[in-house]
């Protein structure tokens, strides 16, 4: 329990720490967009391939546990919308993303560490932690969003190409179901799980690989790490905001 | 002139240096000898402040940076150049991006004027065609030489190297001995270098400092190192046959 205590006020401290002020502005802004396009260009392939495949697989299941003759076809559309817009494209992706991008800047950040590189922006002057982390947080919390958005989309649509090949349904009524009560207010909230789990994943993920110490076998262990808290962290901010904003 | 003054270091109940005290002059190369782990790479660290020391001060020009916290200490470093033990190259980019990556940091220069003086210092250190070399592709003398190269991008007034030559062959080690020479001289740096290998000691040795178990068991020139009668410092000079050799 102590142990946890001083971590989490270590960890404050390196939250705190980012945001000195930058030593040049302009770096730091090619340095986001750079983190941007890794992160963007290195995770869209398999957003894409998870969510086209998680939205064929909810809407046939919906479809075949819906035996209920008073319940209308097009109802499987409008669930699986829900629940890509709801959970999958948010909670899912971002525990995918948190494997993906969370074990990469661990051990990014840890090998620096251990080969010195880190010690040799400190001795420029440089604020290191600063110069890392702030770029791939404010990068995360950009990109994030809008993978989770193309997340939804192809979610559906592959709940819809998935309905049709498995001539579950019409065209029509996937059609006339999806658009059926839609609340926009759950994208909305989606969106906010989403910046939520990109902060935690960045930054838990930073501060692990910033913190290593030891050599190749601390990287690993540091990134492995960074992956079990992030989605520890994502599975308990989804249920405390599935509290507070839905219950 | 870099003074450094009666500084101990301690990792846990561990003494790693003890009141140490040196004085470097500008413009010389001052040699820092010693044994494996007794200290060296400590010192050195605790001087640029990547360790907080214990107690003593350590002054560069007057300015005691020992009291300095992060803001103050940034001009100061902003004159450091180090050369890691191990180069400490950034491996996301390539040769020249490493080179001119303080100066992106630190001055308002032109992209031009930048690649202009990456080309200068990579020149200095007779890697004139490796600008667009990876890191990963570099050889460890090469990778010696762009560090060096990146150290002394800003035009440091204090430049410090861990080993530039450990793990060389000796005819590159001598190439990057004699580089450190050339440019202290040249641009009147105050030079500190960490080494064991008894070859550079001969060859740019101006001051020398020997470090025996975390304290300063000697100091003198180059002449004196040769014919000290102190033990330990005989033991670790004279501990190769060669040396003896050129002793007799
Ligand atoms: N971060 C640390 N924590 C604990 N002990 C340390 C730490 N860094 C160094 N030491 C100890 O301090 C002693 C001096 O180490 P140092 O690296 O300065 O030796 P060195 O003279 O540079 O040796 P070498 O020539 O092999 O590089 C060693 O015994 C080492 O175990
Ligand atoms: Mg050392």
């Amino acid at each position: 329990m102590f142990k946890l205590l001083a971590q989490v006020g270590k960890y404050s401290l390196f939250m705190k720490g980012l945001f000195a002020k930058p030593e040049k502005f302009s770096v730091y802004l090619r340095q986001t967009a750079l983190e941007m396009a890794t992160m963007a260009w290195g995770s869209i392939g398999i957003v894409a391939l998870i969510s086209s495949f998680l939205g064929a697989v909810v809407a046939i299941q919906s479809a075949y546990n819906l035996s209920n003759p008073f319940v209308p076809i097009s109802a499987v559309a409008w669930v699986t919308r829900d629940s890509m817009i709801l959970e999958f494209a948010s909670t899912i992706i971002c525990l995918v993303l948190a494997g993906k991008i969370g074990s990469s800047i661990a051990s990014e950040l840890g090998t620096m560490r251990v080969t010195e590189q880190i010690d040799a922006l400190e001795i420029m002057g440089i604020n290191s932690s600063g110069y890392l982390v702030l770029p791939k947080i404010v990068a995360a919390l950009l990109v994030f969003p809008i993978l989770v958005i193309i997340s939804m989309f192809l979610g559906i649509a592959g709940g819809y190409i998935g309905c049709i090949t498995a001539g579950v349904m019409t065209s029509a009524d996937f059609r006339k179901g999806v658009i059926e009560d839609f609340i926009p207010f759950n994208v909305t909230f989606s969106l906010i799980k989403t910046v939520l789990y990109a902060f935690a994943i960045t930054s838990v993920s930073s501060y692990q690989g910033y913190y290593t110490d030891g050599g190749a076998l601390e990287v690993g262990r540091s990134s492995t790490k960074a992956v079990v808290y992030s989605c520890t962290l994502i599975l308990v901010l989804d249920y405390i905001t599935t509290q507070l904003l839905l219950a | 002139m870099i003074e450094v003054q009666h500084i101990s270091k301690k990792f846990g109940d561990r003494v790693v240096l003890n009141d140490v005290s040196m004085t470097f002059i500008q413009g010389n190369t001052n040699l820092v000898i010693g044994g494996s782990g007794n200290g060296k790479t400590v010192l050195m660290k605790c001087m640029i402040g990547l360790l907080e020391v214990d107690q003593g001060n350590i002054l560069y020009d007057q300015r005691n940076f020992t009291v300095m916290d992060f803001k103050e200490r940034k001009p100061v470093r902003q004159e450091i150049g180090m050369v890691f033990q191990g180069g400490a190259l950034f491996d996301s980019m390539d040769v020249e991006e490493n080179v001119i990556f303080p100066m992106s940091m630190f001055t308002s220069w032109s992209d031009a004027e930048k690649v202009e003086r990456a080309n200068f210092c990579l020149q200095k250190v007779n890697l004139p065609n490796a600008n667009r070399l990876k890191i990963s592709e570099l050889s460890g003398g090469m990778r010696k030489r762009v560090a060096i190269a990146r150290a002394i991008a800003l035009k440091p007034k204090y430049l410090f190297c861990d080993e530039p030559n450990s793990g060389l062959d000796p005819k590159t080690s001598h190439v990057i001995d004699e580089l450190l020479k050339e440019i202290t001289d040249e641009f009147q740096i105050t030079t500190i270098i960490n080494t064991h290998d008894m070859n550079s000691v001969v060859e740019i040795g101006e001051r020398i400092f020997f470090i025996n178990k975390g304290q300063k068991a000697w100091e003198g020139s180059l002449d004196d190192v040769l014919q000290t009668d102190n033990q330990e410092l005989n033991d670790f000079i004279f501990s190769s046959k060669l040396m003896k050799g050129l002793r007799k």
